[in-house]
């Protein structure tokens, strides 16, 4: 990725007003029908991809011919008027706060990234959105902002990089108050580093790639990569419980931070020193994580820093079948020798991944990849249709790599699989910051589509992937639609006691009266589905309003009780009024 | 597709698909050459079919097992390896050994013995293409009524003949004393559990396991009998629940996305087995199953039994059943593979599913005319001229129609013909002569018989005749509940007539299939079929008889007559028992002993009272309505008798007095 600073207080001037990340990377389908992925910024940009139009043509049963174009521009005459309170926005300019009401800001910030809010988008359908944006510059602003909304009782909802997928970002409808967007975007800088004990400290609104690039230049990093890391920040990974493709050396956002400033509206949590861990009663970050935007705004936060690592190695594993893999994933773990990052996709998102592959350069490229399929699947007798390709990330120093990569090659072996090079596995990772651009693609013509995740038990995955595919393609056909989706999970995580798994699926909604409903109904059953099968409400994307029909089921009556005796104790009138979780 | 179990209100509007006759093509080609023929099935979701050994190994290296074995192997202290041992022991007695071979030399011999005993084996080939696509789809539970030992062989034979998956099939222990016989459908697919193994861990667990891997992994579809042994009466028995429940856990622990249970109702013209069963029933001991005892069956062969229907039914989605009503996240907290009981709602799911499936096999029970000759001439036991006969026939024929029943009668052929066809077909039960006919029961005793064997012979004409009847006791089980408690009831009030209704249903639940908790939903089943047949009117309130409903009523009453009249003896003879620890084993031969009584004296004409089926039945309601309590004492099981409960219910059975047990259920 090359990066683009999206500090600006305007970044709906480089970034799609309705649809995922800059406005100048997109696919599409070119004049002579190949695939392209337009821009500069990714590896991917400016290639043909030939084998795309066919998959997507396969795959879904659409035709080029038959488009959905969004909405070209925002047209702003149809955002609701502001409701402002007019002291307070007063008194926010006395204290030098930056504040907006400029209908382009408001509507950019109204949304997160779920199907049916860019749905309705790309249709010009604006609900809801805040009416005023403010920016602070640093912690005392949000403790102004926070004593002004609550004197003057205005609904104040966080926003950091905006790529919730939960719904969190929504404003609730029956919010009466004035709703005020409060943007963190300014408050981006580190305010030091110690490297005496490897700690950062930095403000909340620091966006993931911009703090990666920032410590790399001291040859730190945190070693946090969420799949969003180019957009999304700290604050916003501290208020979901955020994951990082590779956990398994620098461990989860929970592992990771060491201090937490908040400030609510009955003033400023934090602990009061930087130990390690402490034994004082239950960890008051804990009430933190998690809380997403519903207590208060995470303003600064002390993070572990590692330094840089020597090397690093991609690599990948073709299995004969899902099975195989997901056990071998299994042994993995129970070794305890994870790579950096090990993710197992199926077979129907290695074709996927096949569809994405660029035009080879040369005509020795495309022998050598003939070669490694006839060996495969003639010579290794793989299945074409069963087999699953696993991708892995080493990270460390070169020796150590080197080992550790034998010791996971020589386990796979153990499942069938077969070393299948460092280029399958590095292009796997590159995938996953262009992949988010292709649900746009597929809104272009009449295919649309989510991913949502889970974490199961080790013993439950295959069923749990098994049955939640299923019960995807059962509703979709139930529900009308005309041609059966695609429905495909990988395991993205490995934990001692179980897995991450993610869950792509989309349909072509063509003849279908209310496609968003069935897309609604159809995801509300496969979470069902996940839950009956013994998979947890949400692994990393939080639970928003999107999931929160399913949080009393998931945390227990009394368990629920206490959050919202928390809920009731720091923000007794509902300041933070997201409406999130509870 | 939960819909499918609860069937509509108007049965006779369901729709049924046509039948085949299966043998037709067997007549014209080779059979050599049926049983050569390639046999490759479509299997489920492509997979290739597994080897019989490493089904063994994986039920034996099972999470689950493994976990029994090492319990068991902790509580009486015997070594794991033993244990273990024990286990393989219990898994080869059990597991069949499917082998093609087998399947061929059996399609071969069936193929001359089908069409030698019957006519025609007609078949819904709609059904056995939708079985074929739920096999590829989803792991199957094949669910056969079961009057005869012919089921099993005619749902492989039929499956092997339409190149279906072949069935793993649930057999009865008692099959394994015919060593060669029982060996043969080993091989052939059936697998062998003991009758009774209650309290033992270890057999249930591999049981279990064995089912359960075959089910998950697709290995074949599975069939077994809900009613778990061969009706003897022609009714359908009270469902057993135990391997429903095992086979529906699989869903309920997610291990698999559904599973879809297929019920099978398999009819007979004739029932290999009927005096058979009626001398069972009676008494006479069931003749062990051995070798050379079927060997002897060889003279059955030359009789004619008719045309056999087999009508494969709607696949029911357990998915659909379960869905709101059991919760699978219950099963998140503990690892699947350690055994816990089923929730209650799991429990009540599975049982009522058991019922709901019974009643989708008798529905769907191919039913011919001579059921209605039976019927009628049951109710005539001194016969009748013909004409009356085929005119009654006829107007029966009408209102089971009108009832909803799968009534296989010709169109286009003349009454007369029609009912003469089934008395020639039954000519040892029916005898016509001089224009009138009646059932063919000895009058006299023959030389040498005594009063008591001539009674017996005649029990046994009756109780065949009846095993017909009861063929379509389902169709108007309901109506004629109602009309028996139109006739009871003190007024013509509904809420009366129900309490009549429902103390009549409860006393017969064991009798016949009505699904517990049912009863509101039987009754306004019964009022409407009633209304519908023009016997009564109903208003707001109230709910009677109508001008020309006398002859509809009269008939259903005299329907359920025999069971009426034999529970009332069945409530005499434990009031008039004076032994005081009556031991549960002696209450049949007792019970009938009084019956016999009462015959010989003239006071009791119902032969069927005679019936140990009966007996047993009428037992079990007076120990659920509390009249009669079981106690164990030691390993012995004796009846405490509550004479005036006893006796106060013969007065309701009688109609003597109003039916007292207020009833809490709504209307």
């Amino acid at each position: 990725i090359t990066s683009h600073h999206i500090t600006d207080s305007k970044p709906q001037d480089i970034m799609k007003w309705n649809g995922w990340g800059y406005s100048d990377s997109r696919f599409l389908f070119n004049k002579k029908g190949q695939g392209e992925f337009t821009g500069k910024r990714y590896r991917l940009s400016g290639m043909i991809l030939p084998s795309l139009k066919d998959w997507f043509e396969a795959t879904f049963g659409t035709s080029l011919q038959h488009k959905t174009p969004a909405t070209p521009t925002l047209n702003v005459s149809a955002v609701p008027p502001p409701n402002l309170v007019e002291p307070f926005v007063e008194e926010l300019k006395v204290a030098g706060v930056a504040a907006s009401h400029d209908p382009e800001g408001r509507v950019f910030r109204s949304h997160g990234h779920c199907l049916h809010e860019i749905f309705a988008l790309r249709e010009g359908r604006i609900g809801r959105v805040p009416d005023l944006v403010v920016w602070p510059n640093c912690h005392n602003d949000v403790v102004k902002i926070v004593e002004l909304a609550c004197k003057y009782n205005v609904c104040l909802m966080p926003y950091g990089g905006g790529t919730s997928v939960s719904s969190a970002l929504e404003c609730p409808l029956e919010e009466t108050r004035s709703v005020v967007s409060l943007d963190t975007s300014q408050m981006n800088r580190i305010l030091w580093i110690d490297e005496k004990n490897l700690t950062v400290h930095v403000e909340a609104g620091i966006i993931g790639q911009d703090l990666e690039r920032q410590l790399n230049e001291s040859g730190y990093c945190t070693g946090h990569e969420p799949d969003s890391m180019e957009f999304s920040s700290l604050g916003g990974w501290v208020a979901t419980r955020a994951s990082g493709m590779k956990k398994n050396i620098y461990g989860n956002i929970e592992d990771l931070v060491v201090h937490i400033k908040m400030v609510t509206p009955r003033g400023v949590i934090e602990k009061s020193c930087q130990g390690p861990r402490m034994s004082t009663g239950p960890d008051i970050h804990h009430f933190i994580m998690g809380s997403e935007g519903t207590l208060g705004v995470v303003t600064e936060v002390t993070m572990k820093i590692r330094p840089l690592p020597e090397y690093q190695k991609y690599g990948s594993i073709v299995f004969p079948n899902f099975q195989q893999g997901v056990s071998c994933l299994r042994e993995v773990a129970r070794q305890r020798c994870a790579p950096a990052s090990i993710r197992l996709m199926d077979n129907e998102q290695f074709q996927f991944g096949h569809a994405l592959k660029p035009q080879v350069s040369s005509i020795f490229t495309s022998f050598l990849d003939g070669l490694k399929k006839f060996y495969i699947t003639k010579f290794k007798g793989f299945e074409p249709h069963h087999l699953c390709v696993a991708t892995l990330l080493f990270e460390g120093d070169r020796e150590k790599v080197l080992q550790h990569e034998k010791q996971v090659y020589d386990i796979a072996a153990k499942f069938g699989g077969l070393a299948a090079g460092e280029d399958n596995g590095q292009r796997g990772y590159m995938l996953t910051f262009v992949i988010a651009y292709l649900r746009d693609l597929g809104m272009d013509y009449y295919v649309i589509g989510e991913s949502f995740e889970t974490s199961v038990p080790w013993d439950r995955v295959l069923d749990l992937c098994r049955n939640v595919k299923e019960r995807i393609v059962r509703e979709c056909k139930e529900r009308g639609v005309q041609f059966p989706p695609f429905s495909t999970c990988r395991v993205t995580q490995t934990y001692d006691a179980g897995a991450c798994v993610y869950f792509y699926f989309a349909f072509n909604y063509r003849g279908l009266a209310d496609p968003l409903h069935v897309y609604e109904r159809v995801e509300h059953e496969a979470r069902e589905e996940i839950l009956a099968n013994g998979g947890s409400l949400s692994h990393h994307h939080g639970v928003g309003k999107l999931r929160k029909e399913w949080m009393r089921e998931a945390v227990s009556t009394v368990g629920l009780g206490m959050l919202q005796s928390v809920k009731e104790y720091v923000d007794p009138n509902n300041i933070f009024g997201n409406r999130n979780l509870l | 597709m939960a819909s499918v179990l609860y069937s509509p209100r108007d049965p006779g509007l369901k729709k049924r698909d046509e039948l085949e006759d299966m043998l037709e093509e067997r007549r014209r080609s080779s059979d050599a050459r049926h049983a050569l023929r390639c046999y490759a099935p479509a299997v489920y979701k492509g997979l290739a079919p597994r080897e019989v050994s490493a089904l063994r190994g994986a039920v034996l290296q099972s999470d689950a097992l493994q976990h029994v074995i090492g319990q068991v192997s902790a509580e009486c202290g015997e070594r794991r390896e033993l244990v273990q041992e024990e286990a393989a022991h219990l898994l080869d007695e059990m597991a069949h050994r499917l082998r093609l071979g087998t399947v061929r030399f059996f399609a071969y011999v069936l193929s001359k013995v089908f069409k030698t005993l019957f006519r025609s084996v007609r078949v819904n080939e709609e059904g056995v293409q939708r079985l074929q696509q739920a096999i590829q789809d989803h792991p199957v539970v094949l669910l056969p009524s079961h009057r005869s030992y012919m089921d099993f062989l005619m749902m492989s034979y039929i499956l092997y003949t339409y190149d279906l998956a072949l069935p793993v099939i649930a057999a009865g222990m008692d099959f394994m004393s015919m060593k060669v016989v029982g060996e043969m459908l080993r091989m052939s697919g059936a697998f062998f559990i003991r009758r009774s193994f209650g309290g033992d861990k270890l057999y249930w667990a591999v049981f279990s396991e064995y089912v359960k891997t075959m089910l998950r992994t697709g290995y074949a579809p599975i069939e077994f009998f809900l009613e778990g042994t061969r009706s003897r009466t022609g009714k359908s028995l009270t469902p057993k629940t135990g391997l429903l429940n095992i086979v529906m856990e699989p869903f309920f622990k997610g291990e698999v996305f559904d599973i879809h249970l297929v019920p099978v109702s398999i009819s007979y013209d004739r029932i290999l087995e009927e005096s058979l069963y009626a001398r069972e029933l009676l008494g006479v001991p069931k003749p062990k199953e051995t070798t050379s005892g079927l060997l002897k069956a060889r003279q059955i062969l030359r009789e004619d039994y008719g045309v056999m229907h087999v009508y494969f039914g709607h696949p029911v989605s357990v998915r659909s059943l379960a869905q709101g009503r059991v919760k699978r996240s219950q099963y998140n907290l503990v690892p699947r593979h350690i055994p816990q009981r089923p929730c209650l709602a799991a429990q009540a799911l599975v049982g009522e599913a058991a019922f709901r499936l019974v009643r989708l096999q008798e529905q769907a029970m191919v039913l011919r005319p001579w059921t209605l000759v039976a019927t009628l001439l049951l109710q005539n036991p001194d016969g009748m001229d013909l004409p009356v006969l085929e005119e009654q026939a006829a107007w029966l024929r009408r209102l089971a129609l009108s009832f909803g029943a799968f009534l296989d009668w010709p169109d286009c052929k003349p009454c007369r013909e029609v009912v003469g066809a089934g008395l020639a077909l039954h000519k040892n039960l029916a005898r016509v002569s001089g224009g009138r006919v009646r059932l063919a029961v000895a009058e006299t005793p023959g030389v040498g018989q005594t009063a008591e064997e001539l009674a017996f012979d005649r029990a046994v004409g009756v109780l065949s005749c009846a095993s017909y009847r009861n063929q379509i006791l389902h169709v108007f089980i309901r109506p004629a509940l109602l009309s028996v408690a139109l006739r009871t009831a003190n007024s013509s009030r509904k809420d009366e007539v129900y309490t009549c209704f429902n103390f009549l249903w409860t006393v017969f639940s064991n009798e016949f299939i009505l699904c517990p908790g049912a009863s509101v939903q039987d009754f306004e089943e019964a009022c409407y079929l009633l209304g519908k047949c023009c016997a009564v009117q109903e208003s707001q309130q109230d709910i009677v008889m109508s001008e020309g409903g006398h002859a509809t009523l009269a008939f259903l009453r005299a329907l359920l007559d025999p069971f009426l009249q034999g529970y009332q003896v069945v409530c005499q003879y434990l009031c008039k028992e004076t032994e005081e620890n009556l031991r549960e084993n002696k209450f049949v031969p007792a019970a009938r002993n009084f019956a016999l009584q009462l015959i010989l004296a003239g006071t009791l004409k119902c032969y069927e009272a005679l019936s140990s089926d009966l007996q047993k039945n009428a037992l079990a309601a007076l120990v659920q309505l509390e009249a009669v309590t079981k106690v164990k004492v030691g390993d012995q099981v004796t009846l405490k008798v509550n004479r005036r409960a006893a006796s106060s219910l013969e007065d309701m059975l009688g109609g003597r007095i109003p039916t007292q047990k207020p009833v809490h259920a709504r209307l």
